[in-house]
């Protein structure tokens, strides 16, 4: 039996999670071979995505048998990881510290194991989501077919708060209205893997992606020799390929711009990084004019430039003062003019986020069989719509066991967890529910995955979720992994980010290619 | 390709560093001849306000010109949006805006000169350390300088700093004449029984623009007083001294031939030039002729302004079509 050992490298509370603190050993009898404690880590009640009963999974038994191995040389790594953060200037921004605005990225140095075969049955249901998705925009600004036909209940579509009736009769290349999709999905007790929401608005968390994956490939390069772990890195190409695809002129350079809503944005971090990968212009809303041609130009010191593609990064209601919002500062006057007139793309289209809309989400399996004729590859989270009466009427008899969301809102606004709601909250809630039933869902509290994390020198699980972003042009393409949201606070479901959230890498593995290898190295 | 939102960011952060380096020095030099000369001399400090044009704004809030209260307002007063401080903060803003494109270590002069100049605002003020601070703050801004033209390239990004530059300094030249050299020209010099201190009043105002050594070594090594005219020309049309208005626009033309669409700046450029080159002596030696000159010079740098305004920064959509009235 391994020696084991209950040192720990940093004060504070106590270590919680599988991981009892203990009593502390005299560290002159016994010297610590692995202190971060991987022989104690268990995570009951929950489905971790590393270990099973004390062993490694299938997928992780490679990399679970190299971290062990590396003993406490794993928090050297941890360190190494959030130096090279810091050399890389890696932040994200947070709106409510003015003195500390631009922080550091929040990152866990043991990875996110998922295998090639999951994955590419997660990718296909993705694909076909999104295929369903794009077709069901594209009919809802058409003749709205689905409503037609009773697929759709038309008090759903009229009541929806981003539906744009500014968008209706437009027609984007290939039907396609949602270009980049970040949906988040969610592993339950049992191991079924749920999409938890779709954004289709201005998705956002690529680039940390990105630069997980730079930061584990130095941090564990000895690693990425051995392990057949799939590359991430062609995003940028991919999402330059899909925009290109869209130019109105069809030339072999279109002018992309990137459309920022400024510096003072909290994902403007993703915005310089995308732009600088895929050598598009990074602009804000003033260095784009509309001409009399309703065409978009770009003010350069050359003169106008045309541009023929918008990858933007507003909110549609912000995007163009003629059209949405008058006091928008940061839109560009005349762009969806333009847009209507087919003489610029924007990605996402404008009016894409109609499917955000969570009333709508609930209907998705529904979308899939409709246009599709298939059955959902990947489960949706059972949801009850407030404005049904009988739902209703469950959902204020359950509120203890539910998660209760507004319909449409993002980034996790709003969201009321019951079991860890007080009395004053739940009755504020009620009251909510019955004002505005048709912006509020409920759904079953999800009892998340874990997954072992580092914290205070030792792994303990800690719960997450996964973003894989997905791109639909001619050809769809789905990100290998995705960017893992963990939340560090323990028993904690929250992993924004601003709130407390870490990320992690995800690697996708095909762990049967391990130990073939003509040379294969043991490294026990 | 440079956006025209860089470019505008980039001009303004070059006139603002050679504002804020060009207001230092003149605040050192007049606090020298200050010391230097008797009470009874009659050196005050509204020149000075006179120069950098703020003596309204200046007065609307003190009552007279007090040294302490000129000196603060000229180098520390955030209101002040010409005083050294407020213009290296707008510096520091431009070049923010425009990061992207700066050499990082470049951006790391600025903000600190920024955050050196904002801790020790108290050190402007008082005599015993204002040389001091005045110095520090024209080295951070030569330093500024050669960490741009040392690792940036020379290309439309750098233009747009460099004609911000030259055009400031045009402008400081300019009206250093205007305002203090128009005075001492109709004044007989020393030797010939003219004012006392003429002589020192003429080496300060030389010594404002960086001027003197090498207005003394370009006319010989020549002992005794300072020749107003040759001293106006030497300010005015030296093409190798780089404070010179002619330089300054000389530099500016060759800068403006690599730029895209450069005609009508072009244009505007030589006809300030034009001035320039058809002095007449009279010029130069009679105090009216050359604040008249002076006031030519100064339209002409502004008009200039307006044309790279309109051409490079403010590029607007055609008007909409014209509707009849119903």
């Amino acid at each position: 039996m391994p020696a084991r050992d209950r040192r720990r490298y940093a004060a504070g509370p106590a270590a919680p999670g599988g991981a009892p603190a203990g009593p502390a050993i005299d560290q002159a009898a016994r010297p610590a071979p692995s202190g971060v404690g991987w022989d104690a880590y268990r995570s009951p009640g929950f489905f971790d995505e590393m270990l099973v009963g004390g062993g490694a999974r299938a997928a992780c038994a490679g990399v679970l048998g190299y971290l062990a191995a590396l003993g406490d040389d794993l928090l050297e790594r941890q360190r190494a990881a959030e130096l090279a953060i810091k050399a890389m200037g890696i932040t994200f921004a947070v709106y409510d510290d003015a003195d500390n605005r631009d922080r550091s990225w929040p990152f866990d140095v043991i990875p996110r194991v998922i295998s090639t075969q999951e994955w590419s049955a997660i990718s296909a249901g993705l694909v076909q989501r999104l295929t369903a998705l794009n077709m069901f925009i594209d009919d809802l600004y058409g003749s709205a077919r689905v409503v037609a036909d009773g697929v759709l209940p038309r008090e759903v579509l009229a009541s929806s708060k981003n539906f744009r009736p500014q968008c209706v009769g437009v027609r984007p290349p290939g039907g396609i209205w949602a270009h980049v999709c970040g949906s988040d999905l969610v592993r339950d007790r049992d191991g079924t893997v749920y999409v938890l929401e779709d954004n289709l608005r201005v998705p956002s968390g690529v680039s940390y992606m990105l630069e997980n994956r730079l930061i584990t490939k130095r941090v564990f390069a000895d690693l990425f020799r051995d392990l057949d772990i799939h590359p991430v890195d062609s995003y940028p190409n991919r999402l330059h390929a899909m925009l290109a695809a869209l130019s109105p002129r069809g030339a072999d350079w279109p002018t992309i711009v990137l459309l920022s809503p400024g510096a003072y944005n909290s994902a403007y971090f993703e915005h310089v990084f995308l732009a600088r990968q895929m050598g598009a212009h990074l602009v804000e809303g003033g260095d784009l004019m509309v001409d009399t041609d309703d065409c978009v130009y770009l003010r350069t010191v050359s003169g106008p430039v045309r541009v023929d593609v918008v990858y933007r990064r507003i909110d549609d209601l912000w995007l163009d003062p003629e059209a949405f919002r008058p006091d928008s500062m940061v839109g560009v006057p005349g762009l969806i003019r333009a847009w209507r007139a087919g003489n610029v793309a924007i990605a996402n289209a404008p009016g894409a986020g109609v499917a955000d809309d969570k009333v709508i989400y609930s209907y998705v399996p529904d979308l899939i069989r409709y246009y599709l004729g298939e059955e959902p590859k990947i489960a949706n989270v059972p949801t009850y719509l407030c404005h049904d009466d009988t739902a209703r009427r469950h959902v204020l008899a359950n509120l203890d066991e539910l998660v209760v969301k507004p319909a449409n809102e993002s980034g996790g606004m709003g969201v009321f967890v019951g079991s860890f709601a007080s009395r004053a909250e739940k009755e504020l809630m009620r009251a909510r529910i019955e004002a505005d039933p048709r912006n509020h869902i409920a759904q079953p509290i999800l009892a998340l995955s874990t997954a072992p994390t580092l914290r205070d020198g030792r792994v303990v699980p800690r719960h997450l979720d996964l973003r894989p972003f997905i791109l639909s042009g001619e050809r769809p393409y789905v990100t290998q992994g995705g960017l893992t949201r963990v939340a560090l606070t323990e028993g904690s479901l929250v992993v924004n980010s601003s709130q407390g959230g870490g990320s992690k890498d995800t690697w996708v593995l095909d762990p049967t290619v391990l130990g073939v290898r003509p040379n294969g190295t043991d490294d026990g | 390709m440079l956006l025209s939102r860089f470019a505008e960011s980039l001009y303004w952060a070059g006139r603002y560093l050679e504002r804020a380096e060009a207001t230092a020095r003149l605040v050192r030099v007049h606090t020298e001849l200050y010391l230097d000369l008797p009470r009874a001399a009659g050196v005050g400090w509204s020149p000075l306000l006179a120069v950098t044009g703020a003596g309204e704004e200046f007065l609307d809030r003190h009552t007279g010109p007090e040294e302490d209260d000129v000196v603060a307002f000229l180098a520390i007063d955030p209101k002040n949006r010409g005083s050294v401080l407020a213009s290296i903060a707008q510096a520091r803003m431009s070049l923010q805006l425009s990061r992207v494109l700066l050499p990082t270590a470049s951006f790391e002069v600025v903000n600190k000169l920024h955050d050196w100049a904002a801790a020790n605002p108290a050190a402007a003020i008082d005599r015993r350390t204002r040389l001091a601070w005045m110095d520090e703050v024209i080295e951070r801004c030569q330093l500024m300088a050669g960490s741009l033209a040392g690792t940036m390239c020379d290309d439309e990004a750098y233009g747009f700093l460099q004609i911000g530059r030259y055009l400031e300094r045009a402008d400081m030249t300019i009206r250093v004449l205007d305002v203090q050299a128009a005075v001492l020209v109709g004044q007989p010099g020393e030797d010939a029984g003219g004012e006392p201190y003429h002589d020192v009043t003429w080496m300060s105002v030389l010594r404002s623009l960086a001027a003197h050594q090498m207005f003394r070594r370009s006319e010989g090594g020549q002992g005794g007083g300072v020749p107003g005219p040759a001293a106006v020309r030497f300010l005015l049309r030296e093409e190798r001294f780089p404070r010179s208005v002619e330089f300054c626009l000389a530099s500016t033309a060759r800068t403006l031939g690599a730029l895209p669409r450069a005609a009508l700046p072009l244009a505007s450029c030589a006809r300030v030039r034009a001035r320039l080159r058809d002095l007449r002596p009279a010029d130069l030696d009679a105090p009216g002729e050359l604040h008249e000159l002076a006031d030519d010079l100064e339209s002409g740098v502004g008009a200039l302004h307006d044309v790279l305004t309109q051409t490079y920064f403010r590029l607007v959509a055609a008007p909409p079509a014209m509707v009849e009235p119903a």
